[in-house]
């Protein structure tokens, strides 16, 4: 780096530092947002499930009258308040006035007491939590009835219970925990530090090139004998700055909320808790050494398009589409079963995401790593090329 | 010194296609003279600034500034040039001091030397009770202070100010005037353009009436008296330009 190129770098930074658009998009919303996402998804949730698996539901029993001993096994079944049957049952449902419905054929009792197959219909409102957790508690219990009654059967004819049980089966998960867990919630990490290294660029972009332009320095800036490339290069390592800050701020943030919400979560689902598993230095550090590129890529892509604007608001008109444009990608690499490929491989952003996720999940694919890091390189390179080109422009630094 | 050979320069745009901004202008300003770039909104005086001052490049012709060819050496033209206009703004987040510094440095000025030229600096233009607040905080008069201390941080020997005291109130346009008088009772090169009569009367040595781009009429005030017969600057201005707005009229 030349002198001049830090002259200017160290100028661009004393001064946006004194900016506090910058400083909130830089430090304070990458600090803020992980706490504030696992708290309040914390509380929704344990808010929501709690009430949840407190409220005793209303299931209504359909039956014709003649098995009074389904009815009373039904009844059995602690926490479920059983009311009787009416023929609007269907809508009640619809309208979350009971959680569901047990429909008890006619002749039930007499074809269980006689070996004849039946049939028990349990009605529910699919994707409702309330309704899922009545029908499930139903179900459950008729299962174990269900067994009660083979092993009844069995034994009155002097057969082995094992007769209609004639192996079990278990699954059992291999995978390391921090793979299972990873490939679900650590996911997330790479398309916040993503998003966020994008919008902690975003305002130091603007405001060193439309905004310079908006306020009358950028003429002041051209006047002194250093020259455009270098200008432009310690603009440019400003908003690489705020963007890689940013981006290390929010690491930072999320793995000690992480850290915090598993604490206080600890105990609460044991192994199952999906917050059971830990993000290693390792990965920390390939993730952020993956996103260096494409923070280069963010920050001159970025400079390049606000230079093109004359005014702060328009700059904001040009980056806010982009914001879409870098989302869908990362939101793209969120989704399950979406797996990369080498072509895939060449897809800017898309790519980091994928290959974040498992790196997060604790795989590498040394191929996949290299060919991603290379073209997101290659695209960097191209967009700092535009962008100094840009800044020699007459026609764009002097537009009117 | 300054000499600008047929300077031109040519913009392409979107509504009146090809446009001639400067065309063909030449000129020399002397060390120890103010040279006056006269010339209504839209004539090319900014745009011949500009590109004396190395921010814009000329489509044909050249200049040399400070002995430094605009087209070859630009980088020495700007190290050797002290450029002033409305347009050059402070920036705001940056203290009085820190903005001169900050010039100081981009001209490749050691720490130690910058503090001494701004105390001095600052002590010959009052700037000390504002030094430390923030140029976004400053009066008019002070930013104007403020823009001079930077133009001079580096010892140009060239000044090129343009309309530098368009906008501003009386007293912020008196130290702008007394400024340019003491530039040029240093003995540097000093050019400005403005459209206000009273300061070309009151300041210029050498008068350039600019029109369309082109360079229409020069010489001191009392060339430019002699040959008009007329006594008033303004009515030698408009008697040098008004056959060029009736030939464009015509043109139309």
């Amino acid at each position: 780096m030349t002198n001049n190129t830090f002259t200017v770098y160290r100028k661009e930074l004393k001064d946006s530092l004194r900016d506090r658009r910058t400083l909130i998009s830089m430090v304070v919303v990458p600090i803020v947002i992980f706490p504030l996402i696992s708290i309040g998804m914390f509380t929704f949730v344990s808010k929501v499930v709690g009430k949840a698996l407190e409220e005793v539901p209303k299931v209504m029993i359909l039956s014709a009258g003649d098995s009074p001993r389904a009815i009373e096994d039904l009844k059995a079944i602690k926490g479920i308040d059983f009311i009787p049957g009416t023929p609007d049952y269907a809508q009640q449902i619809s309208d979350k006035k009971i959680r569901a419905a047990v429909d008890i054929p006619s002749g039930f009792d007499a074809a269980v007491d006689h070996d004849t197959a039946t049939t028990l219909k349990i009605y529910n409102y699919e994707g409702d939590l309330k309704s899922g957790i009545a029908s499930d508690k139903i179900e459950k219990y008729l299962k174990d009835l269900q067994i009660q009654t083979v092993q009844k059967r069995l034994q009155a004819r002097n057969l082995p219970p094992a007769l209609a049980n004639p192996f079990d089966v278990k699954k059992e998960n291999v995978a390391p925990p921090e793979k299972v867990s990873g490939a679900m919630i650590g996911g997330f990490l790479p398309y916040f530090v993503i998003i966020l290294c994008l919008t902690g660029a975003m305002y130091p972009a603007i405001d060193l090139t439309a905004g310079e332009k908006e306020r009358g320095t950028i003429e002041t800036i051209l006047t002194s004998p250093v020259p455009r490339t270098q200008i432009v290069l310690g603009k440019f390592l400003m908003v690489l700055t705020a963007a890689l800050v940013t981006a290390m701020l929010a690491i930072t943030s999320m793995g000690v909320s992480f850290h915090v919400a598993k604490a206080f979560m600890a105990g609460a689902g044991g192994a199952n808790n999906p917050l059971n598993f830990t993000i290693g230095l390792k990965a920390i550090g390939a993730v952020f050494l993956m996103v260096l590129p494409l923070a280069v890529l963010f920050s001159a892509g970025l400079l390049a398009i606000a230079l093109m604007a004359k005014s702060y608001k328009e700059a904001q008109s040009y980056i806010a589409p982009l914001m879409i444009v870098v989302v869908m990608p990362a939101v793209a690499g969120l989704m399950p079963g979406v797996e990369f490929n080498a072509r895939m491989a060449l897809i800017p952003i898309l790519s980091t995401s994928l290959v974040c996720k498992e790196i997060v999940a604790g795989t590498y694919h040394w191929n996949y790593i290299a060919i991603i890091f290379g073209s997101t390189c290659v695209y960097a390179s191209a967009a700092l090329f535009v962008a100094v080109s840009l800044f020699k422009r007459e026609d764009v630094l002097f537009r009117t | 010194m300054i000499e600008a050979e047929s300077l031109c320069k040519v913009f392409q745009d979107k509504k009146r296609g090809t446009v001639r901004a400067v065309d063909g202008v030449s000129f020399v300003c002397k060390p120890g003279q103010i040279y006056g770039l006269l010339g209504a909104n839209g004539a090319g005086k900014t745009t011949t600034l500009r590109m004396l001052a190395t921010i814009l490049e000329p489509t044909d012709g050249t200049a040399r500034v400070a002995g430094f060819d605009i087209m070859r050496d630009a980088q020495k033209v700007r190290a050797n040039i002290g450029f002033l206009s409305t347009s050059t703004a402070l920036y705001g987040r940056l203290s009085a001091y820190e903005m001169v510094q900050y010039f100081g440095r981009l001209h490749g000025l050691e720490d130690d030397v910058i503090d001494q030229r701004v105390n001095a600096l600052f002590a010959r233009l009052e700037m000390n009770d504002f030094r430390d607040r923030r140029c976004d905080k400053l009066s008019t008069g002070m930013k104007q202070k403020t823009s001079i201390a930077r133009t001079l941080i580096h010892n140009p020997q060239v000044m090129i100010f343009d309309e530098p005291t368009l906008g501003l109130d009386v007293m912020a346009a008196r130290t702008i005037v007394q400024f340019i008088r003491e530039c040029r009772d240093q003995a540097k090169t000093v050019i400005f353009s403005t459209h206000v009569m009273s300061e070309v009367e009151k300041l210029c040595d050498h008068i350039g009436i600019i029109h369309g781009g082109k360079l229409l009429a020069e010489g001191t005030l009392a060339d430019l008296r002699q040959r008009s017969g007329l006594h008033d600057l303004e009515d030698i201005f408009v008697q040098v330009v008004e056959p060029h707005i009736a030939k464009e009229a015509v043109a139309r």
